[in-house]
């Protein structure tokens, strides 16, 4: 780098080509000249697959299959925030058991999810390993424990829907199979020993060093009245944003932004980043956890540190952890199979659009339906796009804590940092928007 | 495969990505009974997805999810080819091009167009295709996901040396063994499991659904044939018996010529765009 004048410029560098422990293909750029932070960025060159485009003329119930494919990490969410979406358009209303069926659903991709960022992903940065792999070479009971933990999720979501990625049974109106109740009574002692070692999980992850940060980001997810939120509520902020879930776009826009492959989410109202996922759902809904998950945020000393502390984040995420358990625990104990597993309905012409909680945070979906029941266009907008800005916002924090360490250590704890959100690349890629550097 | 001998002692392994969700490389780490063990067998060398600590090739085995999608990939996968002793496709996009692969009967600068107010700068190719379009490949594992059962067969014969024992039959003879009712028959539903190869356990029907054919067609899939019944037999609309094709799966033949044929897809254009992998694929 040089200059036209004599100053010395003092600038670094902290590059990470290829992010990795995340989803997808991302990369890492930080640029600092003379203490200053001239850029900061999260860069996706996972390669587009239109799915927006690949939908249209397709229908609702084909929509839901197609759009599963966009994550492996989550098939789950974008199959419930497609479904209710339709639903709503259409009117339907589903048979009580069956809403407590995809409530049970999400608890298995939350419970997979989260027991693959927390251990498999995250935990290495905090305990000094480069993989979960080596880090069972001296912690293999941990390791085993996650990985029965993780199990028990994805055998959630196997009983419902007949595979843990892509699962096959959400249709439009309910779902094309529902469990007996002794299936998913068999499945009770998994749950009940992932709850205990969730309950354990807080503790540790409370335990590990957290590396100095503070920004208090605006937060933003779904808030039920009655319940923690997964795919019913309204879309909430922590500066007062109050609107339906399908209203997503009242109040928020998806812009390209200069020198980054994605879109970025914002608000109208101008105010700048905010922040999705496990820290803004306890930030703004943690009086709707089970007691359990309440207990255990209580106990972990985090409940204010995760809202100004992004490395936190992982307790955070080991608080949902003990609330999927814990509820998923009690929907089996009441459950009934539904009455109708799958209610008729008439597809109308409109707009369906619904956003759901994602274990990443908040999805928003909207299609266009023709006369015929067809896809006319539709968006997606994943958590990840929605988190860039904000961790773009953080790296800017961060540039500070890490002026003074080595070269290596400093660019492991920003790729670090970066984990906080657990970022999925594949999702937010179908939005790649190449745009050109202005510097 | 190219050679049955056994791999070295702790073979090095790779797991690589294209463009594809991540979901059949997510399947290696949900082997959670047998994780741990895997490792212990197999040197884990590369796999930017689980681990930090990467090295490059050569591969004794490599995993590679996903297409071949944009100008870049095509340099990558002849390169890493040429690193690798056992190459191993796993899942749709790579075994039969994904669902982004319905591109290939659409107009792509339309769909660039639509998508990005700035096509210009999206460097995708206007057809994704299969791995095995531009390499050789040694042994496939298919499905949208793969299968986890086939997963840690394919593993077990890598360490052995044997071929690994995976079914080539249609998914209705999985149906006949578990005792599932023809959803077909019984119920009317359209279903592509006489023409699909099975490995999924027939998941769809025994979940009351038809099935839309993630492993793909089958040696010898009568598709033509389906298409016939499904449309005289079954009164079903062209376009509709199309749109059962045009799936995870639609760029394998004779899924593909059904597509052609039948339309489904947005556009109902025919298929194979001129771009760089049409005019360099092959393999070397």
């Amino acid at each position: 780098m040089s200059t036209a004048t004599n100053k010395v410029v003092d600038e670094r560098l902290f590059e990470v080509g290829e992010l990795t422990r995340v989803e997808g293909e991302g990369s890492l750029r930080l640029r600092v000249r003379d203490g200053e932070v001239v850029e900061a960025r999260l860069g996706i060159f996972e390669t587009p697959r239109y799915f927006e485009q690949l939908v249209v003329g397709r229908t609702p119930d084909e929509v839901i299959d197609m759009v599963a494919r966009i994550c492996g990490i989550c098939p789950v969410a974008y199959q419930m925030s497609a479904v209710h979406a339709f639903e709503d358009l259409f009117g339907i209303h589903v048979d009580p058991s069956a809403r407590a069926l995809r409530r049970l659903f999400y608890c298995g991709e939350w419970i997979e999810s989260h027991a693959l960022h927390i251990y498999l992903l995250h935990a290495p940065d905090f305990l000094g390993y480069p993989s979960a792999i080596h880090m069972a070479a001296d912690h293999r009971p941990l390791v085993e424990q996650a990985l029965r933990m993780k199990k028990a999720g994805n055998q959630l979501v196997t009983i419902l829907g007949g595979r843990p990625i892509h699962p096959v049974s959400v249709r439009v109106g309910g779902w094309s199979h529902a469990p007996r109740v002794a299936e998913l009574r068999d499945h009770r002692p998994a749950l009940e020993e992932g709850l205990a070692f969730a309950q354990e999980t807080v503790k540790i992850v409370a335990g590990f060093t957290m590396p100095a940060f503070a920004r208090e980001p605006r937060f933003v997810s779904l808030r039920h009245a009655a319940e923690y939120p997964f795919s019913d509520g309204r879309i909430v902020s922590s500066d007062g944003i109050d609107l339906a879930p399908s209203a997503w776009r009242d109040a928020f826009q998806e812009i390209q932004v200069e020198g980054s492959n994605a879109l970025h989410a914002r608000s109208l109202d101008g105010k700048g980043p905010y922040l999705v996922g496990p820290a803004a759902r306890v930030a703004l809904a943690g009086d709707q956890l089970h007691p359990l998950a309440k207990e255990a945020l209580a106990a972990s000393g985090y409940a204010k540190v995760i809202r100004t502390n992004i490395y936190a984040s992982i307790v955070a995420r080991a608080v949902e952890l003990v609330h999927a358990f814990a509820e998923a625990i009690d929907i089996i104990d009441a459950y009934r199979r539904p009455s109708e597993t799958l209610v008729p309905w008439q597809s109308r012409p409109g707009v369906a659009a619904w956003a759901t909680e994602a274990p990443r945070g908040l999805l928003f979906h909207r299609y266009e339906v023709d006369e015929a029941g067809r896809i006319k266009s539709a968006q997606i907008v994943p958590p990840t796009s929605q988190n860039q800005a904000a961790i773009e916002a953080d790296l800017v924090v961060a540039a500070k804590e890490v002026l003074e360490m080595p070269h290596e250590a400093a660019t492991i704890r920003l790729e670090q940092m970066i984990r906080s959100y657990d970022p999925c690349i594949s999702c937010a890629t179908h939005f790649l928007d190449l745009t050109i550097e202005e510097d | 495969m190219a050679s049955n001998a056994p791999v070295t002692a702790r073979p090095r392994v790779g797991v690589v990505k294209f463009a594809s969700c991540d979901g059949c490389q997510l399947t290696l780490l949900d082997l959670e009974d047998e994780l741990l063990a895997v490792v212990d067998h197999f040197e884990i060398v590369d796999f930017p997805e689980a681990t930090s600590s990467r090295s490059p090739g050569p591969y004794d085995v490599l995993f590679v999810e996903g297409s071949v999608s944009e100008p870049a990939h095509l340099e990558r996968i002849v390169e890493l080819r040429k690193q690798t002793r056992h190459l191993v496709t796993i899942g749709a996009c790579a075994t039969a091009g994904g669902i982004q692969a319905l591109r290939n009967w659409a107009d792509h600068d339309a769909f660039r167009a639509a998508v990005y107010t700035n096509p210009e700068w999206v460097h995708s190719l206007a057809r994704s295709t299969p791995i095995a379009e531009h390499v050789t490949v040694d042994a496939e594992l298919r499905g949208c996901p793969i299968d986890p059962g086939q997963l840690v067969e394919l593993l077990t014969a890598l360490t052995t040396g044997r071929r690994p024992q995976l079914r080539d039959e249609a998914v209705c003879m999985e149906c006949k063994r578990r005792g599932v009712v023809c959803v077909m028959v019984s119920k009317g539903i359209s279903c592509l499991g006489q023409v699909t190869q099975t490995g999924c356990g027939a998941i769809c029907p025994r979940f009351g659904r038809g099935c839309y054919g993630c492993f793909g067609p089958r040696e010898q899939a009568n598709a033509a044939g389906l298409t016939r019944h499904l449309q005289m037999a079954g009164d079903r609309p062209r376009e509709e018996v199309g749109r059962l094709f045009a799936g995870f799966t639609a760029y394998s033949e004779p899924f593909r010529s059904m597509v052609t044929e039948l339309g489904g897809t947005r556009t109902g254009r025919t298929g194979g765009g001129s771009d760089v992998a049409a005019t360099t694929g092959g393999k070397p």
